[in-house]
């Protein structure tokens, strides 16, 4: 074998080597990516909805008012201004199933917040205030709170858990838009210049899953509320529904 | 490129293969820790909200 002949499998040897080292780290990347970040979201957002209701307070399973005794709700407590990266609240979603852990609600909807938990859009209404509670949450990788979103239909609970109350949304639509479409989480969604009058919320998560092609939303409204101290809501405590 | 650095490593066979799986373990965690959180922004899949972002 000559030394140029050499030099030359050495050359392809060390190329082979190198495809398949780019090879594996690439593997690597979609296991810490799909696997991973669902582990360790999945433990910190746990953590921080457990610290929430803990500083919160609990409630009595036994002062459970009568589901069948209506509740005159009156106007919902609304919360004061928050500060970025804040924990406010808790998304319950029924629909999701038992195994589907409470998720935090943060202040903001950067990508290093979403990591958190569900992202609040700054400026949008707060749970139980007139207008539009705007929410994104991943729906693959960190946790992927919205994962099951396409399960949801008309009708459905998604139970918003604050320090002072409970606010039961019903969902009324869901769509799928265009990325820009900002319109969607604007107070009265579809008509930014409307002045609200009703007490909405919506959700927003990628479509299709893993393609940042389309987003997938959901429209709810406020069906009722109820303080905190009164214990779970109806829609919470029937399971899906 | 692997065949020399089974051959720069010290020791016995089974000093070396401890050495590699600790090498291999490092780059594992190198990467989950710092490179991989760093590229992941740049996957278009982690997109969820509407408006610019």
């Amino acid at each position: 074998m000559s030394r140029a002949g050499n030099a030359a499998r050495t050359a392809t040897g060390v190329l082979g080597e190198l495809l398949i080292t780019l090879g594996v780290l690439l593997l690597l990347f979609v296991a810490w990516q799909l696997w991973w970040t669902d582990v360790r979201a999945d433990m910190a957002q746990g953590e921080r909805t457990d610290q929430l209701q803990q500083q919160w307070g609990g409630f009595e399973p036994d002062d459970l008012p009568d589901p069948a005794e209506p509740v005159d709700p009156g106007e919902p407590p609304v919360l004061p201004e928050l500060a970025a990266g804040e924990a406010f609240g808790i998304v319950h979603v029924p629909r999701f199933g038992q195994g589907y852990q409470p998720r935090p609600v943060i202040e903001g909807t950067s990508q290093d917040l979403l990591k958190d938990g569900v992202g609040h859009y700054p400026g949008t209404a707060l749970p139980g205030a007139v207008g539009n509670v705007a929410l994104a949450g991943h729906r693959v990788t960190y946790g992927k709170p919205f994962n099951q979103v396409e399960e949801l239909v008309e009708g459905d609970a998604v139970v918003l858990e604050t320090e002072q109350a409970w606010f039961t949304y019903r969902v009324t639509t869901t769509k799928i838009v265009n990325p820009r479409d900002v319109d969607v989480i604007a107070p009265v969604p579809g008509d930014p210049t409307a002045v609200p009058t009703e007490r909405m919320l919506t959700l927003t998560t990628c479509h299709p899953m893993f393609s940042a092609r389309e987003r997938y939303i959901v429209h709810a409204v406020l069906e009722t509320w109820q303080p905190r101290s009164a214990g779970e809501p109806v829609a919470l405590t029937q399971g899906a529904g | 490129m692997y065949g020399l650095l089974w051959r720069a490593l010290p020791g016995p066979r089974w000093v070396r293969a401890v050495l590699v799986l600790v090498l291999v373990l490092a780059v594992v965690g190198v990467c989950f820790e710092w490179v991989f959180p760093a590229i992941a922004p740049y996957v278009p899949f982690n997109e969820t909200t509407v408006g610019d972002q």
